[in-house]
């Protein structure tokens, strides 16, 4: 699986960071940058938290 | 008949983000009995946050507010009965009547209504009077600002901030008119209000506070607006943004426990055998806080629809409390204004990081010895360490030397 975030909706909420930090880290210029594109299947529960709470809905999980 | 453990049936009441995350949780814990929504408006669940920005500036065409693609919906397996409205609910029956008159049998029931914009006298008599809460007002209102040369504002709160920084956007003159001394005064300190207030200021939005709305101006098109001491703000564009009531109307002769909302338990559990309530129209005791709430918040929409669809498929002794740290955000110009947990004007405050004047800051809320709240501009990475310290109902002296170790 792999994270694709659309930085067109993404406003740096930061709630994708407290759900899966091992994925996503909001630095402090405020710019959200992904730490892992391709995620062990261990954190796909996590992902699919941080999908379903990103205030933008600005995360989606390719399968390829 | 028993009621079975597993419903059959889950009819959900309220098409919005709560209704939505109830479908998509019931389904993704493994319910494959019948799904069916009802919602009042035509559209498939939107996501209402860009109404007041991206969608009112014109940035983003309506569709792109769609909360999922039609292959999503068409995954979820649900019934939708769109432009439909609940008018009536039978306990005792187990049903639900449409305004088409079709009543609705339910094993298990989402009560996920949502809240109405509270309207003003006189409001709705003028062309160009607005409130803000669904795609259609947005548009309506997207359109008159097209032509707007003067947008007044009623009420300072979040929606009437975010408009009015989204007209500022686009050029229009605006006033907005606020009847409290500081804006957002019932839940923040006045320092923290006023912060609130100096962003608007700031991008020559004309702020009157303490002023009172006495009614409108115009021949059947707005022209201004009264206040109480007589004078008229001039206007060609009003939106009111002066809070919403829970659209509990339908419920009224229902017998289920109403009290500003459906009275919810711990567990999102109503009143009645197989009926919960998630969203802007439930109220419950919040156990992290030892506070019966009823949140607006689009985080909480989400959380409260999935929570309450596991109370339905949970079988006895298996219902879990829900108990978040209930989140905010605002979009106002070029700062993200965030929220975490509970606050009142009374509460301590302080500033644990930047500060008031650059509008950059994370401020801490304290009660009791407690951290209740934290509230930032624009310091998104630091405000969100603060949801696990709330959770954990770290005492306010912990959370201060939080703030000053390393990060």
């Amino acid at each position: 699986m792999r994270v694709v975030v659309d930085f067109d909706r993404c406003q740096s909420n930061a709630v994708c960071m407290d759900v899966a930090p091992e994925i996503f880290e909001v630095r402090d210029d405020n710019f959200l940058y992904i730490l892992d594109e391709t995620p062990p299947e261990a954190l796909r529960s996590k992902l699919e938290e941080a999908v379903r709470r990103c205030p933008t809905q600005a995360i989606s999980i390719a399968e390829d | 008949m028993a009621s079975p453990a597993i419903p059959g049936r889950v009819v959900v009441v309220g098409a919005s983000l709560a209704g939505l995350s109830a479908l998509e949780a019931l389904r993704q814990s493994g319910f494959e009995g019948e799904l069916i929504a009802v919602g009042a408006e035509p559209t498939l669940p939107y996501d209402r946050p860009p109404l007041s920005k991206q969608v009112l500036q014109g940035h983003w065409e309506p569709e792109k507010a769609a909360l999922r693609d039609q292959s999503q919906y068409d995954a979820l397996g649900v019934t939708w009965h769109l432009g439909r409205r609940a008018t009536a609910l039978d306990v005792a029956a187990r049903t639900v009547t449409l305004d088409d008159g079709e009543p609705l049998a339910y094993d298990g029931l989402v009560i996920a209504t949502g809240a109405a914009p509270r309207q003003l006298p006189g409001g709705q008599e003028l062309a160009g009077i607005h409130v803000l809460r669904t795609l259609e007002d947005c548009l309506a209102i997207r359109a008159d600002l097209e032509t707007a040369s003067r947008l007044c504002v009623v009420g300072a709160g979040f929606i009437g901030a975010e408009v009015a920084a989204s007209a500022r956007v686009l050029g229009v003159d605006v006033t907005v008119l606020e009847a409290l001394p500081a804006p957002l005064a019932r839940a923040f300190p006045p320092e923290l209000g006023a912060a609130c207030a100096g962003l608007h200021t700031d991008q020559g939005v004309d702020l009157r506070l303490g002023v009172t709305v006495a009614g409108f101006e115009g021949d059947g098109r707005v022209t201004g607006v009264r206040l109480g001491d007589g004078s008229v703000v001039e206007a060609d564009v009003v939106v009111v943004g002066v809070g919403v009531v829970p659209e509990t109307g339908w419920l009224e002769s229902s017998g289920l426990r109403l009290d500003n909302g459906v009275v919810c338990d711990a567990t999102c559990a109503t009143s009645a055998p197989g009926v919960v309530a998630a969203g802007d129209i439930a109220r419950w005791p919040n156990n992290l806080f030892g506070e019966t709430m009823r949140v607006e918040h689009w985080s909480n929409a989400v959380e409260q629809g999935a929570a309450a669809a596991q109370r339905l498929l949970a079988g006895p002794g298996e219902a879990v409390d829900f108990a978040p740290v209930p989140y905010f955000w605002s979009d106002q110009y070029d700062t993200k204004i965030q929220f975490l947990g509970r606050c009142c004007p009374t509460d301590e405050v302080r500033v644990v990081d930047g500060s008031l004047e650059e509008r950059r800051f994370v401020a801490l809320f304290g009660r009791d010895g407690r951290l209740v709240g934290a509230l930032a501009f624009s310091r998104p990475r630091l405000l969100m360490a603060y949801r696990k310290l709330l959770a954990a109902k770290t005492s306010f002296d912990d959370a201060l030397a939080h703030a000053q170790s390393p990060k």
